[in-house]
């Protein structure tokens, strides 16, 4: 069958299970849109390409598929590096098509012409530029094989006019051979002596915790890590990137570490004597300072991209592996040592028997959790309406699955610390970038993904300032998301910050409750606005929010500006070194 | 170049032979923040490959990291790892010396010693050429210098393993 190169790009996306594109089309892109009349595949027309990539990075966070966006030459592919460079970061398997000026006028600065697979070649997994529609079916396989195998990432398949208006003849690679990957193996199973080595030292360790990240729900790995956790009785504190892989109901859940983690899990993590860091990087957001970090703990250290073994912390046991693959192995090892289904008794003489026991460890670290909770000003005398009171009362009305995007700011911090987490994939945020205007376009994607569940938004007033356009996307689609802006007319964490370690010298940091008026911004966007200025509006309007489900809905929480985010590790400094709260002083201990 | 010559390692990279590859690997290194000192391209006897050969001065630990770093490109197919002593490194210099008929005789002189060759001579220079180790080369070159060198190009090194108890 001949075809276009376009239409095979097309059937391609299709063939790979596709059901939605987000993007907008150009020029150079502008063959590949016109088959997209004739397919299933739902195009989604963004506002803005950094639209499209977010919501792509959403539907994906969500779902576990990889998400696709598709952008013309140029400042289309531009406008697509920040999405990337954050699909980097976070390990999200994103396909992002772009296309590129006619082979015979690349290099000449052609119109719109921009060297997009240079410009993303160090924010990607890999790159291709297709220079012969015979490539086409080959690269897109290629390219969704790479995103989606061993540590997911962003791919980049630059697709030149011509190419895409060129005939072919239609075939589809039958097996992964017909890639031609040579250079790519991916590491999948952990090896067997490592992971014994490992179960020695869960074997033997008095103050062990799980440091869970990651890369354990890319590796669909929540069921192996609870198993491991009960089976143990290991505590497991989850990092931003992992919130709701273990309930943060679970009596095991010590919640999330790391700069503005919990009292407990920050310093479980200091006191421990064993370390195991399954699906998680060692990221200086967590570690505090590395000569500090967790100075007793041996390192167990499970990822499947070996360049992370070793890149901070040179871990005692590094085993390069998929977090899923390496938890049943050692569950297996463990097993076979005594240690059997939660509750159960390990048969004497075994290994597990002569155990040492944890319970004073779990016991300390209760009572750390009694001393030291996640805390704000309840009943602050002011009137004045908490951002966290916000995220709790959220929280308390959400249905069940309710999925909760962030920002990146105060707010983003707020909202894992509050949030109950009870599920694995409703919390999606940028962890590693810090991706300011992510909300409201990846909640976006994350509706599209998950259409029966409720999506709320917390967003912050500056971050949602970025990104804001998508909400006429999401009323021309029908795609109901809700956003909570928690609007405290600061670019808060920078005012944070300023306040803390600047002498309240606030440089650039104030933005205006009111300007813009985001009732009628959120109107003039087809979405119903609602205002809340006092703590008594807070219910009512949820209830409002959460009864309209065939619109957008934007609430504008005026929130107190001068709230700060507890407990904070200041940059660069030991772990050791928590504050609790702006009463406490030099922290806890 | 030869400053902390000690403390260089050789990579040789085996990678697709592909538009691009060479950019990939060289922009990795900036972007870990590690020099190149030298570096060879060439294909291999298989079309669909070539063979990067790269000098680093560098300590062993950040090493191991730029490794596993290059090892997850895509077009990179294996990397071995070179200690300069378990290796056979060859590196080739041609240089044009200024050499008027009087100073002739002694750079063909230099020239028998090293084993190298006069491949170009023309009134009042010379073109000499020569492959070997690269302390040789260096040797080599501090020695043509006094004559007065008018260009010089080396290739930096290529190596492969010693076949030490391998018969
Ligand atoms: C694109 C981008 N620019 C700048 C920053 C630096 N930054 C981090 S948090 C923040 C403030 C965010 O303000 P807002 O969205 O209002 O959230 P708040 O902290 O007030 O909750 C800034 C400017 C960033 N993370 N991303
Ligand atoms: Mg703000």
């Amino acid at each position: 069958m001949r075809i276009t190169g376009a239409q095979a790009l097309i059937k391609s996306l299709e063939m790979q299970g596709v059901e939605v594109v987000f993007g907008l089309p150009g020029g150079a892109i502008l063959p590949v849109y016109d088959p997209i009349i004739d397919s299933p595949i739902r195009h989604i027309l963004v506002r803005h390409e950094q639209g499209a990539g977010h919501a792509a990075e959403g539907y994906a966070q969500v779902t576990g598929r990889p998400g696709v966006a598709m952008v013309t030459s140029g400042p289309g592919a531009t406008n697509i590096v920040t999405p990337l460079a954050n699909a980097y970061m976070d390990s999200i398997p994103l396909v992002v098509v772009s296309g590129q000026v006619a082979t015979g006028a690349i290099g000449t600065d052609a119109f719109q012409e921009c060297p997009i697979t240079g410009v993303t070649m160090d924010i990607t997994k890999h790159n291709w530029l297709v220079t012969d529609a015979e490539e086409i079916p080959q690269t897109i396989a290629a390219a969704f094989h790479v995103a989606t195998t061993g540590r997911p990432g962003p791919v980049l398949v630059d697709v030149p006019k011509d190419v895409s208006n060129a005939e072919m003849e239609w075939y589809w690679p039958g097996s992964i051979e017909d890639l031609d990957l040579p250079g790519y193996k991916p590491q999948v199973e952990g090896d067997p002596d490592l992971v014994r080595q490992a179960a020695e030292l869960v074997l033997g360790a008095c103050r062990p915790v799980i440091y869970a990240g990651g890369g354990i729900l890319k590796a669909r790995g929540a069921d192996a890590l609870r198993e491991l956790a009960e089976r143990t009785g290991i505590p497991v504190v989850t990092t931003l990137m992992a919130r709701g892989v273990l309930p943060d109901s679970h009596p095991l859940c010590l919640g999330m570490p790391g700069m503005h983690g919990n009292y407990t899990a920050v310093t479980a993590m200091q006191e421990s004597d064993l370390l195991l860091a399954i699906g998680s990087r060692f990221d200086d957001r967590v570690t505090g300072k590395v000569s500090a970090f967790a100075p007793g703990a041996k390192v167990v250290h499970v990822d499947i991209d070996p360049a992370e073994l070793g890149k901070v912390r040179v871990p005692e046991v590094a085993i390069a592996g998929d977090a899923r693959v390496v938890m049943e192995k050692l569950l297996e090892v463990l097993e076979r040592a005594g240690i059997g289904p939660a509750g159960s008794k390990p048969p004497a003489g075994s290994q597990a028997a002569s155990r040492p026991d944890l319970s004073p460890w779990i016991a300390q670290l209760r009572g750390y959790q009694e001393r030291f909770p996640l805390a704000y000003d309840r009943d602050p005398g002011s009137g004045a309406l908490k951002p966290q009171f916000v995220v709790e009362s959220l929280r308390d009305a959400a249905p069940p699955g309710t999925i909760v995007v962030a920002g990146v700011g105060q707010h983003q911090m707020w909202a894992s610390q509050w949030w109950h987490f009870e599920e694995p994939y409703t919390w999606v945020n940028s962890g590693g970038a810090g991706t300011m205007g992510y909300a409201v376009p990846a909640a976006i994607g994350a509706k599209v993904g998950r259409p029966e569940r409720t999506v709320w938004a917390i967003d912050g007033d500056g971050c949602f300032q970025m990104t804001a356009q998508e909400l006429v996307t999401a009323s021309a689609e029908r795609i109901p998301v809700k956003i909570a802006i928690l609007n405290n007319a600061y670019l808060g964490m920078v005012r944070q910050w300023q306040e803390m370690f600047y002498e309240e010298r606030y440089s650039e940091v104030y933005l205006s409750p009111d300007l813009p008026d985001y009732v009628k911004w959120a109107e003039a966007m087809g979405c119903v606005g609602l205002k809340v200025e006092s703590p008594e509006e807070v219910g009512p309007a949820i209830d409002k929010a959460n009864s309209i489900d065939d619109r957008p809905v934007v609430v504008d929480f005026r929130t107190d500006a001068f709230e700060k985010v507890y407990p904070m590790v200041p940059a660069g400094h030991s772990n050791d070194d928590i504050v609790v709260g702006p009463s406490a002083g030099e922290g806890g201990r | 170049m030869r400053d902390g010559a000690e403390r260089h390692h050789i990579l040789t990279v085996l990678v697709e032979n592909k538009a691009g590859v060479l950019a990939r690997v060289a922009g990795l290194f900036s972007r870990r923040g590690f020099n190149i000192a030298s570096l060879a391209v060439a294909p291999t006897d298989d079309e669909r490959f070539s063979r990067i050969t790269i000098v680093v001065d560098v300590a062993s630990a950040p090493l191991e990291q730029i490794v596993k770093q290059l090892d997850k490109l895509v077009n990179v197919v294996s990397i071995s790892e070179l200690a300069p002593e378990e290796a056979t490194e060859r590196e080739l210099l041609i240089a044009t010396v200024e050499a008027g008929p009087a100073e002739r005789g002694q750079i063909v002189q230099l020239v028998g010693i090293f084993g190298a060759q006069v491949v170009d001579v023309g009134a009042e220079a010379m073109t000499v050429v020569l492959a070997g180790a690269p302390s040789k080369v260096d040797d080599f070159e501090d020695l043509l210098r006094s004559s007065g060198i008018v260009e010089l190009q080396r290739t930096g090194r290529v190596a492969l393993p010693r076949l030490r108890g391998r018969r």
